[in-house]
């Protein structure tokens, strides 16, 4: 509305562009966010009764950097993190991925765009259970219509890579829980998304294999210069990260730029 | 691509082994049913064809209405000689057999049987036109000759033990009604039962024995060569109704060609038919809707995985498509199951109808109908996964990963 009314008063564009694109003044440059948020809100609603979990949060996330959300349970984050992922869509606010304002496209074209540009690691791991380590790995790049030769090899390389080279044919409930885990994070690469997004990834492991996780992921971001969005109710999960959000009741309380 | 829409619910359904074959059985009843009662009605029909056309195109069978087909002379209205008589002058008719047939007491040696009694004409042009209606064929002695009286020509039957006791052979004496008949011939296998154990008898005797002068069960005319028996059965019938004073349409007698004969039982093949394959189809609904319910249950139990297939990219119609093939593959694993099973029990029938009666019924199976079936059992399948797939892939992946 503002912005508008602005717009009609014919005052200076740039000076709106930097009202819409937020906080980080410094950073506004459009080609370095890669997520948008402007005034998101999501309110769930229980017969008459109407609860807002999400009150107006405005958050850019930037390419190649790891940012982690942290906050305690019923904060709001994961509720946060299924915006991020293009899991949800507001009720209110505006997200844009890419500069691409994602209220204008349909169910399909979020699963696409979330198949290329988002890997999933859930804490539960959400593998398939009638599926080889080597086909949960693959399965992604069969919703992109990529031929099966080119998934193998590609799933191949990743197993091998999380260290699962031997482990490619056996079924998820014949591998540890932190075997799971890089399971999940090689199925997460399999589109070579930008994005990594790992809701609790540790939430499930023993610390020995939590870490291993944990490294696997700052590698990521380090060599292989992935953006990952860590959701973490721990704070001892978050020093490796760029810059940790803190949300809570629904709101981002601070932004701690590391 | 399309091989991961097979291959995906395949694996699925190889996790859950009990409910597949479960979920299996319900089509594979559906299915067997049909693919036996088609074939085994197939068969039938093809019996009943080649034993029809072996009486020749140029036989009129004339029978009294409220008397069928093998009922014998029990109709209230009857034929007589004079029908007889009143044929032979139609123009067209060569050559004309009134037979009469009842059952009748049989005994030999003390053992009493009540078979079939027929009475034929002795003039050798005029049995032999019933012999080869009935596809009698001699085995040992003669026919009846003209003069004959209280001589009976045996079915093959009598030749088997086991119906009277002993082997009867040409000589020995046989008490019908109580009169004593010479056997004067036998007669080869024809394979249907009845006919076989009959007693053939002249018809003058027969109408003496059981006080029923000048009556006839049914009329055989064999028409002239060249001549259309149609056309010539036309005829018949408006001869008949002058005689026996009746009006058209109001006949209390039917003359019927070969062709209609085929026509008949083609008719009430297909009729019996239509009925068992509606009731298969009943079976075969229930277990669509047992398919269905399979599937509601999977979309339940695997919410989860839909969320996470749709975190991972993939499309509501990829999501719908697993599930219509999971449900095709229901459909279709039925499909086999029963189509191979139907195979089976027609078969045993063939086998067994060849045991008792000899190679009468031979059961085919045409490609088409087994791969019309089996693409018929996936389509149940995949109809009946509609609305669970619809509901699957309606799913948000929010709620679904929330899912426990």
């Amino acid at each position: 509305m503002v912005i508008i009314m602005k717009l009609k008063n014919g005052k200076d564009k740039i000076q709106e562009i930097k009202l819409i694109s937020d906080k980080p003044a410094k950073e506004t440059s459009s080609d370095k966010v890669i997520i948008r948020m402007r005034e998101v809100w999501k309110t769930y609603y229980m017969g008459d009764v109407s609860l807002d979990v999400l009150k107006g949060v405005n958050l850019d996330i930037y390419r190649q950097e790891f940012v982690a959300i942290l906050g305690p349970s019923g904060s709001g984050k994961s509720t946060l993190m299924n915006q991020v992922g293009l899991l949800d869509v507001p009720t209110k606010g505006r997200i844009t991925i890419d500069e691409v304002d994602i209220s204008t496209l349909s169910e399909s074209e979020l699963a696409q765009i979330r198949g290329k540009k988002i890997g999933f690691v859930f804490q539960q791991f959400n593998l398939i259970q009638t599926l080889t380590a080597l086909e949960n790995v693959m399965l992604p790049m069969v919703f992109q219509g990529v031929p099966e030769e080119t998934r193998i090899e590609r799933a191949t390389k990743l197993l091998e890579m999380v260290g699962l080279g031997d482990r490619m044919h056996h079924r998820p409930n014949e591998l540890s829980g932190g075997q799971q885990q890089r399971v999940a994070i090689a199925r997460s690469l399999i589109n070579d998304p930008e994005i990594i997004l790992a809701d609790e990834p540790t939430g499930n492991l023993d610390t020995k294999s939590g870490e291993a996780v944990m490294q696997m992921l700052l590698d990521l971001h380090q060599k292989e210069k992935k953006t990952i969005i860590l959701i973490t109710h721990d704070v001892a999960k978050v020093k490796h990260t760029d810059r940790v959000v803190y949300i809570k009741d629904g709101v981002i309380e601070k932004i701690e730029k590391k | 691509m399309i091989r991961d829409y097979f291959s995906l619910p395949w694996k699925e359904l190889r996790r859950r082994k009990l409910r597949s074959w479960l979920t299996l059985i319900g089509v594979f009843i559906g299915i067997a049913a049909i693919i036996s009662l088609i074939s085994l009605g197939q068969g039938l029909q093809n019996a009943i064809t080649s034993q029809l056309s072996s009486l020749g195109t140029d036989k009129l069978m004339i029978m009294s209405k409220g008397s069928s087909f093998g009922s014998g002379s029990t109709g209230m209205v009857k034929l007589t000689d004079q029908d007889v008589k009143v044929i032979r002058r139609t123009s067209g008719i060569k050559t004309v057999t009134g037979a009469a047939y009842t059952t009748g007491r049989i005994e030999i040696n003390d053992v009493v049987r009540y078979n079939f009694v027929e009475g034929i004409p002795t003039i050798e042009e005029e049995s032999s036109l019933f012999n080869s209606m009935q596809g009698y064929k001699l085995l040992s002695g003669r026919g009846l000759q003209p003069g004959d009286k209280y001589k009976v020509v045996l079915g093959y039957e009598y030749t088997n033990p086991d119906l009277f006791g002993r082997a009867l052979s040409v000589g020995e004496k046989v008490l019908i009604k109580d009169e004593s008949f010479k056997v004067v011939g036998i007669y080869q296998k024809i394979g249907s039962p009845p006919d076989d154990k009959a007693v053939i008898i002249p018809l003058d005797t027969y109408q003496e024995l059981f006080n029923k002068p000048d009556e006839v069960s049914m009329i055989i005319a064999q028409t002239d060569a060249g001549e259309d028996p149609s056309l010539v059965a036309e005829e018949v019938k408006k001869e008949l109704r002058d005689s026996r004073n009746v009006k058209e349409k109001e006949e209390d007698f039917t003359v019927q060609t070969p062709e209609q004969l085929f026509a008949s039982f083609g008719t009430i093949l297909d009729i019996v038919q239509i009925v068992l394959i509606g009731i298969a189809s009943i079976s075969l609904l229930v277990g669509g809707i047992n398919i269905m319910n399979t599937m509601y249950t999977s979309v339940l139990q695997r919410t989860k995985e839909i969320g996470v297939m749709k975190a991972l990219g993939a499309k509501n119609v990829q999501v719908m498509s697993l599930f219509l093939v999971e449900a095709g593959f229901y459909g279709l694993g039925g499909g086999i199951v029963g189509v191979t099973g139907g195979m089976l029990i027609a078969k045993l029938v063939e086998i067994a109808v060849t045991a008792v009666l000899g190679p009468y019924l031979v059961i085919t199976f045409s490609w088409g109908l087994i791969f019309g079936t089996l693409g018929f059992s996936f389509l149940v399948g995949a109809l009946s996964g509609l609305a669970p797939a619809y509901k699957a892939s309606r799913l948000s992946p929010v709620d679904s990963l929330r899912y426990e």
